[in-house]
């Protein structure tokens, strides 16, 4: 996806942690529960690894003080003592290798665990969704989720946690060997730690300012870029290249600038930080050498070479911690908008009317059959805890129906009408007139507001949704084809149906002759933009899914408004051939499609203006006869 | 490649050279500052020597002040050149991009170019900027580094003999290893981000056939799979640290242990023996950050390879040598014209075959045909958008092709197919056709269009502003938008490809009477869907599978084209008689 919002891990430091945190920390801990103990096997490991290196650290000093020190004053010095010494440090050494081993790879389980975990849980909720979520947000915004936020969520669990908690032993740790070797000289070093703190948060301000300045920058010739090559064949056939380059070069330059300061204050920061540790380092060497020699607080000489070995310890794990916590609190806000979306409220189903496979026994009475049969029957619980099966026949009944997206809102208004079984029933009116709106409330993406929808006799809502959806078979003019073959793309009709019917329903829908004419045959895999078939060709194959499914309702929603007319007399065989015998719903944008259906609507404003069949509309000389002759136009 | 790729250094190449410049100067005095420091222990602590303390003290404050400056220099360079490389590329991509032809464009498709302008440009960015520093600093500083341990002692550096080696390997191993699983974790997440964007899109269709459940298990395992291969990569990878903690505790014991020996037999100080424990943690880091920066290159280079592409893709049109930069009249003759999209890849077999029609100036003229009949693909040779494969296409009696292709575009005015608004205020959008259109152009052809009526009706009239693709004008309007941006451009050729298909049917025909009326010496092809848009035309053409199946106009038609005559009856039927 072109737009999709790389730029969000470049803002660093414009978000400060707040309570909101402290509650995703909370839920985020919930996903470590699985883990309890490996991870606090973990962190056992960690604390070993992290007090193995600051042993090693305090070895010099040990060394240097107790061993080679006394031994220059001895005139046959023996070196088993060091050996000692050396062999004990080796250990310790040795089970912090092993423990850093073993974390590392338990972590790799853990955070990739936890990222499955909740990558699924947010796929599952994600189908759990009402259809307005996804009208109301746009697909980048959610896949943005899988992608970014889940990333810097990973890097928070797998890098972030473990290297802060390994930094906050290990400054424990440090902090109290330096205490215990001088305290003067820690007191020093803590001065010079707030001078760094304060420096990392100056030139970190100054970056953030940038940052989100190179942000808005890059947005900026991104969206320039993406609308002019979208463009390009307008720009070519207007000679409009210069003027192009001359847009383009304005942004890029500025972008340039913006970006250019920006990351020199990030990338001075490093250099900062280490010479401000350098010259605590050259400081300290030189105060210690003066307490030293004027043998104030009792400092050696080996306790100043490995106290400025601590320093060195004490500032890297802090600066690691700094630099951690950018991306602890980026990780944060992405896992506030993953949880976002899995707090979102899924679509409830208080149906208790379900679909079954039917058929007529012997007696002429309907009973319920295990296998697919091309009847279906309305399972109804009765009081008595017996079932009563309706035949499903697809009849739709709108009784004053009122709806609005929002509250208080109507789109529709007062809407009544009823198909009968086998009836063709046309919506036709200006955009945002409601005949979409229509549809969307038969399999209920939406709720009614007020008035009532009966499907054959049944309130649609002790419908199960699931049921009542697969008895709407739904063909709409985005095609939507899923990556995978022609045949499992019709598949998708139904999952159980033999590859025999699935040429049975394309033969019937007219697609059986081009999908012979490609490569593959069925086999043929469609990727995800389908851009290897005509949109006519997509459109046939979304009209066999349909017929693969059998359903004895039909929605048509502009189902062939992208195809040409020549192309179109094709689809609409298929087209004839699907609707015969089944309820049907026709939103078209051309006339000629509607013309013979048993009757039309025309909508304007969520309203039923005019209602009749072709004939008797034209003979009324209304809207639907001034948009036949074309003096209307319709959008 | 890489070395295409350099050419667009230009003016930051002297960034480029002083950032690698004081990066070096700054590890020369990171690797210098140990030593003094050793000195400082040696000579001022160690003798209890305050003046000597305070001398090498001060030298060493020096030391650290001009690693600091050198280090911010290096950090300022380093990002001018990166980003100033970055903006170069854009520009020479974007620039080169304006020269392509449609079957340039057709063959990259404009998704892929944005995110080779966009992600494709940010990840070599980045890499640059490694390149530049990092990558620089990181061999300089094991060099110095081990120069400097050998000068101090060097029986006791040839431990990093044995060290470097076995970690330089032992990196490339892992990284070797784990490298290819990343790649295929890549892909993995393609996978899996696909089948999310496919059930965003197709929410609708997955609601309506209840395949919720379908969808999860294909999700599930697109994860699973991400699972297990991310496992298997970072397992490896996250060798690397105790790898990397076991060279290093190795030398820190090793060097003790000898260490201490040597200071016991005089050969060596304890000052020096704390600096050989710094180059020993300097050496074995920057080899540690060695393996990391070539594994982040490496994993750049995909997007400089796609960043490559569009820099090396030639426009498979140029001008000619001696073009011509005057169009006579807006004559039109194909002579024995066979066109393919073969060089794009695909399709080989001709979409045009033997086309021969002579269109006189002034002339309109209708095309009418289904889907795959090369309608788009007729026209588009025209104002040169495509070459012919053979034959050839005069206009004015002159080869396309021997024409300078803006002089011939500026007199062929196309309203394409897919057309495009850009966001800007209406008159922009029409200035498009002619910069230097006065007001009253603009009205007189908007009302050409049709489109002056509801221009009008806008509160901010002309100056009313157009959304990004045009998206808050409705399609109607945008189609004769379009249509009047071209008539500004005061074509001698006029071609609308299904430009009024949106077009109410009465507007449509008033469009075409101010044609008439307007600009009757203006030549005009009309492709269309509805008769009725080219009934009165003086010829139609009726294209089949990219053959001129008949000519004639609408009576002659009517009784010598089956499919005319089908055609006209379906989109008649009980209609305007």
């Amino acid at each position: 996806m072109p737009q999709q919002p790389t730029g969000r891990r470049f803002s660093p430091r414009t978000r400060k942690l707040s309570k909101r945190d402290a509650t995703t920390v909370k839920r985020l801990m919930q996903y470590f529960k699985r883990y309890k103990v490996r991870f606090t096997f973990v962190l056992i490991c960690i604390i070993i690894g992290a007090l193995a290196s600051v042993s090693g650290s305090m070895f010099v000093k040990v060394v240097i003080d107790q061993y080679i020190e006394p031994l220059l004053l001895t005139p046959n010095p023996s070196l088993d003592g060091l050996t000692g010494a050396i062999t004990r440090m080796a250990c310790i050494y040795a089970a912090g290798i092993i423990s850093t081993f073993l974390y590392s790879r338990v972590m790799v389980s853990i955070a990739q665990g936890i990222l499955k975990t909740i990558r699924d849980d947010m796929f599952t909720h994600m189908q759990s969704l009402p259809i307005r979520y996804f009208d109301t947000h746009t697909f980048g915004d959610v896949m943005s989720r899988y992608t970014n936020d889940a990333d810097t969520l990973r890097q928070m669990i797998s890098m972030a946690i473990p290297q802060v908690f390994s930094s906050t032993i290990t400054i424990i740790a440090v902090f109290a060997a330096m205490l215990y070797s001088s305290v003067y000289l820690t007191l020093f070093v803590v001065v010079m730690l707030i001078i760094m703190l304060k420096t990392t948060k100056f030139i970190g301000a100054k970056s953030g300012h940038y940052f989100i300045k190179q942000q808005v920058a890059l947005g900026k010739i991104n969206g320039y870029i993406e609308e002019m090559i979208n463009g390009q064949k307008v720009v070519k056939v207007f000679c409009h290249e210069e003027k192009t380059k001359e847009g383009f070069d304005e942004l890029n330059e500025n972008m340039r600038a913006v970006s250019a300061k920006a990351n020199k204050f990030a990338l001075v920061l490093m250099p900062v930080m280490a010479n401000i540790g350098n010259l605590q380092y050259v400081i300290l060497a030189i105060a210690g050498g003066a307490l030293a020699i004027n043998g104030i607080g009792g400092i050696t000489l080996g306790s100043i070479a490995s106290f400025l070995l601590l320093s060195r310890s004490f500032t890297m794990p802090i600066s690691q911690i700094s630099n951690q916590f950018n991306s602890i609190v980026m990780a944060l806000a992405g896992a506030e908008r993953i949880f976002n979306l899995m707090d979102e409220e899924p679509e409830t189903d208080e149906g208790h009317v379900t679909l079954v496979n039917a058929q007529y026994n012997e007696k002429g009475e309907l009973v319920p059959v295990e296998n697919y049969t091309g009847m279906w029957a309305w399972k109804c619980p009765e009081e008595n805890g017996s079932f009563k099966y309706i035949e499903v026949k697809g009849d739709v009944r709108f009784d004053s129906v009122d709806f609005g997206y929002e509250e208080n809102k109507t789109i529709l208004h007062d809407i009544t009408l009823f198909a009968k079984p086998g009836q063709k029933v046309a919506f036709v009116g200006s955009t945002g007139a409601g005949k979409t709106t229509i549809t969307n409330l038969i399999n209920r993406f939406y709720d009614i507001a007020d008035g009532k929808i009966r499907y054959d006799g049944i309130n649609i809502n002790s419908i199960k949704k699931d049921d009542l959806r697969r008895s709407l078979g739904i063909v709409l003019q985005d095609t939507n084809l899923f990556t995978g073959t022609v045949l499992e793309n019709i598949r998708y009709g139904r999952l159980d149906a033999t590859d025999e019917e699935v040429y049975a329903a394309a033969k019937l829908t007219n697609a059986d002759g081009f999908i012979k004419m490609l490569p593959e045959g069925y086999n043929t895999v469609i990727s995800g933009s389908g851009s290897e078939l005509s949109q006519g060709q997509k459109q046939l194959i979304t009209i066999a899914r349909a017929a693969v499914a059998n359903p004895p309702v039909m929605i048509l929603d502009e189902a062939t408004s992208s195809i040409d007319t020549r192309t179109e007399s094709i689809v609409q065989k298929g087209m004839d051939a699907l609707m015969h015998g089944r309820t049907v719903f026709v939103i078209a944008h051309r006339l000629s499609t509607v013309q013979n259906s048993d009757v039309i609507m025309v909508l304007d404003h969520g309203r039923i203006i005019e209602r009749g069949n072709h004939e008797e509309l034209i003979a009324e000389k209304g809207v639907y006869y001034r948009l036949y002759t074309g003096a209307f136009e319709m959008e | 490649m890489m070395k295409h790729l350099f050419k667009s250094i230009r003016q930051y190449k002297k960034a480029s050279l002083l950032a690698p410049l004081f990066v070096t100067l700054e590890v020369i005095m990171e690797v210098l500052i140990p030593t003094i420091m050793a000195s400082l222990i040696d000579n001022g602590i160690n003798k209890g020597d305050m003046s000597a303390i305070e001398r090498i003290g001060f030298i060493l404050i020096i030391a650290c002040i001009l690693s600091l400056i050198f280090g911010f220099l290096s950090g300022k360079f380093a990002a001018e050149a990166s980003t100033g490389f970055a903006a170069n590329l854009r520009k020479d991509m974007f620039y080169n991009v304006q020269k392509f032809s449609f079957a340039n464009i057709d063959k990259f498709s404009p998704s892929s170019i944005v995110t080779r302008l966009t992600t494709d440009i940010t990840n070599l960015q980045n890499a640059y900027q490694m390149v530049v520093r990092v990558a620089v600093r990181c061999p300089v500083m094991l060099i110095f580094s081990l120069i400097m341990a050998f000068n101090i002692n060097r029986r006791l550096s040839i431990i990093f003999l044995f060290a470097l080696p076995v970690l330089g390997i032992g990196l490339f191993l892992i990284m070797n290893n784990a490298h290819p699983i990343f790649e295929r974790v890549f892909k993995l997440y393609d996978a899996l981000n696909l089948v999310v964007q496919e059930n965003l899109r197709g929410m609708r269709v997955v609601k309506s056939f209840v395949r919720e459940d379908f969808e999860e298990e294909k999700f599930k395992k697109a994860s699973k799979n991400i699972y297990d291969n991310s496992i298997k990569a970072e397992k490896l990878l996250m060798l690397n640290m105790p790898l990397m903690q076991f060279a290093m505790y190795t030398c820190m014991l090793l060097i003790s242990w000898i260490g201490a020996k040597l200071i016991l037999s005089s050969s060596m100080t304890t000052g020096e023996l704390m600096s050989m424990f710094t180059y020993a943690s300097q050496i074995l880091m920057s080899l540690m950050m060695l393996s990391m920066v070539f594994v982040m290159i490496t994993m750049s280079k995909a997007s400089a390879e796609r960043i490559a592409e569009i820099l090396d893709e030639k426009s498979t049109l140029t001008n000619n040598d001696n073009p011509v930069f005057e169009v006579p009249n807006g004559s039109i003759d194909f002579d024995n014209v066979y066109f393919s999209y073969a060089d794009l890849g695909h399709n080989s077999a001709p979409v045009l075959n033997n086309i021969n029609l002579h269109i006189k100036s002034g002339q309109t003229i209708g095309i009418i045909g289904g889907t795959g009949s090369s309608k788009s693909s007729l026209v588009q040779l025209i104002p040169r958008l495509f070459d012919v494969t053979e034959g050839s296409v005069k206009v004015g009696g002159i080869d396309v092709r021997d024409y300078d292709i803006e002089t011939l575009r500026n007199a062929v005015s196309m309203v394409l197919q897919k057309n495009e608004l850009f966001s800007g205020t209406i008159k922009d959008n029409l200035r498009w056709g002619d910069e230097n259109a006065t007001d009253e152009d603009i009205e007189r052809v908007c009302r050409l269009a049709q489109a002056d009526g509801f221009i009008q009706e806008f509160p901010d009239k002309y100056d009313t502003f157009i959304e990004q693709g045009g998206s808050n004008v409705s399609g109607g309007q945008k189609q004769r938008l379009c249509i009047a941006r071209a008539l500004l451009k005061k074509p001698k050729i006029l071609i609308l490809d299904d430009s009024t298909s949106a077009v109410d049917t009465k507007t449509d025909a008033l469009i075409r009477k101010a044609f008439i009326e307007e600009i009757p010496d203006t030549t005009k092809i009309i492709i269309a869907q509805r008769i009725s848009s080219v009934q009165e035309a003086d010829e139609i053409v009726i294209l089949e599978n990219g053959h001129i199946v008949s000519v004639g106009n609408h009576e002659e038609l009517l009784k010598s084209s089956d499919i005319y005559k089908e055609l006209y009856k379906s989109q008649m039927k009980g209609g305007e008689e």
